[in-house]
């Protein structure tokens, strides 16, 4: 009887696991080049079309009169990276989707119908969190310069815009494909909000100011520091940027006015094993919550350091790398009480007639910091803007906050230029994070872009 | 129409073999068969359905007679077989035949439709085993010297598969197989019920330690030549059921213990030794990184089962040819892709509902050699397939043995009809024994008869 009893279980557990395996597995396998029921389902469905979150086409299929089909993508370039591109390989939401654009659930009667005049059944349509308006105002912005713009929704995890630059026409993706995969000086393809990695400059003291904060709740306002342009430790020095002297500067002006030489002060007040533990619960060296492929953050920190790594390090300089997007995240996070909502670009499924088969929302969020500790860096941000760096930003409809960064990225000094902000305060309803890649300080170059992508939000929605 | 016939009928087929699965298990809440006629019928009527609905699918798809042809003689075989039967056994266990003839006709469907050819051969086996099956029992009744031949079984059976050690031909790696004028033989498959004879009949008499050994170490030289000859999943066969017999025997649980050890220190070694081994498990851990490799076969299942879904794709409509070797060892993929998981889990239901009713044929019988003999039996299927469909599903590792009576393979099905036979044969033994019984003593209330006995034969198990 025992062993009765052993085989039925064991067999109700193998059919338990197969159940649980195929169930939660498909997607992943369909999406295996390996297997061929891609290939079946290609052949049986026309690919779905992508849409923008206000029902414009992105990307649709158009069937030739000799039955071939070319994937158009009425935006051209706009879109490049974040819609990307599905014949030589499949980018972006292409990718994303790829599972969803490739199955048909039109109705059983139209597939039939289909199935006798040898068509094929239309797929399933993806719609996006992206709006167009947003996106077209930080292509705009960000001219002829090359970098990335995310913007995100910091409350629902919404991505509303994302812009790489420089960038290529997927419609063209065939005759291009051979000299943007030779070019590896520009890296086009590089989509540079989720891959590409860069020092985070002055950006970095919103982590500086948050592990100052959270090792000192209660004192941090006491803090102060005289600056005369720059200040030496144990031999090594750090410069303010362009040698401003900052004069006497508490917690808030050193953050507002970027002060290098008051934060590398700073960098021997606090405890760098805490630090470490810090920078881990804000997913640095950690793969980002996001479902494209994204690059690693860098940011070491440990008590082992040399005293000019630390005072590199807390200014964002050094050996820290970080991508767009996750700087993003940390803004989304402080703007949303610590908390950061994952960011998410896939909103629904509908078959050919609007029939919705599948709706997404955010897949979780992340604790951050503490929602005292954002309200606090909300603040010095919302200083940032009003007497700091990126008073470009003051006096508008909407109230904005933001930290400036202008990254050096070679011994000339020259510098990328960073911003990374929300608005409005009180409300949080969009999270904007700019680089511009060796344009100078971020408060002359990233701000107004950023500046532009806020009112391209606000025009649409006040 | 086409579409329609072959999108409906997937959905009849599970609900079909859904009822007959229910029907399986509603068996047993009857005692005696003559209660149980009318679930019989159902699932006779049941089994003519999926049959019926596969092959017009069948036909439908490829629009040829020939199939129409081979769907009359398998529907004839077994009804001819069922009558027979019950013709020549009035008393016997109509489960087990329906269950056969249910599993074959399923191999048979799928065959079909993955190789015509081979579903031929195999049909024309399945008739001459089933032929062989309809004298078993009488023969069983008439030859009592069964239970005598202890060692001569065993010296067939590691002559045979030594034999094909040192001069078999080589199938998929692995030495098992002979030639003779044309036709393969599998030995394994056969020596599997001698061996099932061999413990048997040398354990029904003495149970005592030093006889025990002696077993085992004739048990352990058919495992090891099974290993030398890379049948990895024969040998596991042949030791766990000798293993779970000696445990029934002997009823002492030290010895289970004993074996289990024993069988994890043989494995190791097994898999310290051999490349083979190393390859197999490497492939389970991890089929993802040898996806061209030693992993293909194991993904190219798992995307067949994860394609299916819960109806299937229908038949003709996926892509199973994909899997390499499916015939015979992933023929359960091949049904969860186009028949579908719910049509699959059924097919594991109906194996668990055969071993179930062995042993419950098992615990009935009054003769210890006989108990022995359809308890090894049980033992020996039931673990066959869970090793077949655990290893397509990767629940445990591939050890590449056949789904019995699904899968192509003459042997196979040849020796499991056998093994259902003997098994029949044993059940209609008993039940002849207990209507004698209850003649002699017809003085006394049947029902307390009746009862006592059950109660009796419950105390020898352990």
């Amino acid at each position: 009887m025992l062993v009765c009893y052993f085989f039925v279980f064991l067999f109700l557990g193998m059919m338990g696991y197969i159940g649980y395996y195929t169930y939660n597995n498909q997607e992943t396998m369909i999406n295996n080049s390996y297997n061929a029921g891609q290939q079946m389902l290609v052949l049986q469905n026309r690919r779905g079309k992508i849409y923008s979150n206000d029902g414009q086409i992105l990307a649709q299929t158009h069937v030739a009169e000799d039955g071939s089909e070319i994937r158009e993508y009425p935006f051209g370039e706009l879109f490049s990276h974040v819609v990307g591109y599905s014949t030589k390989g499949k980018t972006g939401v292409e990718a994303l989707a790829n599972f969803y654009l490739i199955q048909s659930n039109a109705p059983l009667s139209d597939k039939v119908d289909n199935n006798l005049e040898n068509k094929k059944n239309p797929g399933d349509n993806v719609y996006t969190t992206l709006d167009v308006e947003i996106q077209q105002a930080a292509d705009k912005a960000m001219g002829v310069y090359d970098g990335a713009i995310i913007a995100t929704n910091p409350k629902t995890g919404e991505v509303l815009a994302m812009v790489s630059k420089p960038c290529f026409n997927p419609n063209e993706i065939a005759s291009i494909w051979e000299e943007l995969v030779e070019d590896d000086e520009s890296s086009v393809l590089l989509n540079r909000v989720t891959s590409g990695l860069y020092p985070p400059g002055s950006t970095f003291k919103i982590v500086t100011a948050l592990e100052y904060i959270h090792e000192n709740p209660d004192t941090y306002m006491d803090y102060h520091f005289t600056c005369n342009g720059s200040i030496t430790i144990d031999g090594s020095r750090i410069q303010c940027y362009h040698g401003s002297n900052h004069g006497y500067v508490d917690f808030e002006k050193s953050f507002a006015k970027s002060c290098n030489s008051s934060f590398a002060n700073m960098s021997t007040k606090i405890d760098w094993n805490k630090f470490n533990k810090t920078l881990d619960k804000l997913a640095f060296g950690k793969e980002l919550p996001f479902a494209m492929e994204t690059a690693v953050s860098d940011a070491k920190a440990s008590d082992d350091m040399l005293i000019d790594e630390k005072m590199q390090t807390v200014i964002g300089q050094g050996e820290t790398l970080v991508t767009p997007l996750h700087l993003n995240m940390i803004t989304s996070a402080i703007a949303n009480k610590g908390k950061l909502v994952e960011p998410y670009l896939l909103k629904s499924v509908k078959n050919n007639y609007g029939a919705v088969i599948k709706e997404f929302s955010s897949p979780g969020t992340t604790q951050f910091m503490t929602e005292e500790e954002a309200a606090i860096l909300v603040g010095l941000m919302e200083e940032v803007v009003e007497k700091g760096t990126a008073t470009k930003l003051r006096d508008k409809a909407y109230t904005a906050a933001g930290k400036t960064g202008s990254a050096e990225y070679n011994s000339n000094r020259d510098s990328h230029a960073w911003f990374t902000g929300f608005a409005p305060v009180d409300d949080p309803q969009i999270c904007v994070t700019v680089i511009i890649e060796t344009a100078g300080s971020g408060g002359d170059y990233a701000v107004p872009m950023a500046r532009r992508v806020f009112d391209a939000y606000f025009d649409k929605n006040n | 129409m086409e579409q329609y016939i072959v999108l409906l009928s997937k959905y009849f087929i599970a609900i079909f073999m859904a009822m007959y699965t229910y029907e399986c298990f509603a068996v047993f809440r009857f005692k005696d068969e003559k209660s149980r006629k009318g679930i019989y019928t159902r699932q006779l009527i049941l089994m003519v359905f999926v049959h019926a609905v596969c092959f017009v699918t069948i036909f439908v798809k490829t629009g040829e007679a020939s199939y129409l042809i081979m769907y009359a003689f398998q529907q004839l075989a077994v009804f001819t077989v069922l009558v027979l039967f019950e013709l020549f056994y009035p008393s016997v266990n109509r489960l087990v035949i329906n269950n056969m003839c249910m599993l074959l006709s399923i191999g048979l469907i799928i065959l079909t439709r993955l190789d015509q050819d081979k579903a031929v051969r195999q049909f024309i086996i399945a008739v001459i085993s089933l032929a062989c099956a309809l004298i078993i029992p009488y023969f069983l009744k008439k030859v009592t010297v069964l239970r005598k031949l202890s060692w001569l079984y065993a010296v067939v059976g590691i002559a045979a598969l030594g034999g094909v050690l040192a001069l078999g031909g080589i199938t998929n790696g692995s030495k098992l197989s002979y030639s003779i004028a044309g036709v393969t033989f599998q030995p394994s498959e056969i020596i599997k019920i001698l061996f099932v004879l061999f413990v048997a009949s040398a354990l029904h008499e003495s149970s005592s330690f030093i006889h025990v050994v002696y077993v085992t170490i004739v048990a352990a030289a058919h495992v090891l030549i099974l290993v030398a000859s890379r049948d990895l999943g024969g040998a596991l066969i042949f030791f766990v059921t000798f293993v779970l017999m000696v445990f029934l025997a002997t009823g002492k649980f030290r010895y289970l213990l004993l074996g289990i050890a024993g069988g994890a220190t043989a494995s190791y070694m097994a898999f310290k030794i051999f490349r083979h081994i190393q390859i197999r498990i490497q492939a389970y851990i991890d089929p993802w990184s040898y996806i061209d490799g030693e992993g293909y076969q194991i993904t190219q299942s798992l995307f067949a089962l994860g394609r299916g879904g819960l109806f299937g794709l229908g038949l003709y409509q996926g892509a199973p040819d994909d899997i390499p070797y499916v015939e015979q060892d992933f023929i359960f993929s091949a049904i969860v892709e186009e028949m579908g998981l719910i049509f699959g889990m059924c097919v594991i239901l109906v194996c668990l509902s055969c071993f179930i009713m062995f042993m419950n044929i098992s615990i009935r019988l009054k003769d210890k050699f006989y108990q022995l003999v359809a308890f090894g039996l049980a033992v020996l299927y039931i673990f066959q397939v869970f090793l077949t469909i655990g290893g397509d599903t990767k629940f445990i590792p591939l050890t590449g043995v056949t789904l019995p009576l699904v899968s192509y393979g003459g042997s196979s099905v040849l020796s499991t009809v056998i093994m259902f036979s003997i098994i029949e044969g044993l059940y209609i033994i008993r039940q002849n024994e207990g209507v004698r019984s209850v003649k002699q003593q017809s003085n006394q209330p049947k029902r307390t008869e009746y009862r006592e006995s059950i109660n009796e034969e419950k105390e020898e198990i352990v």
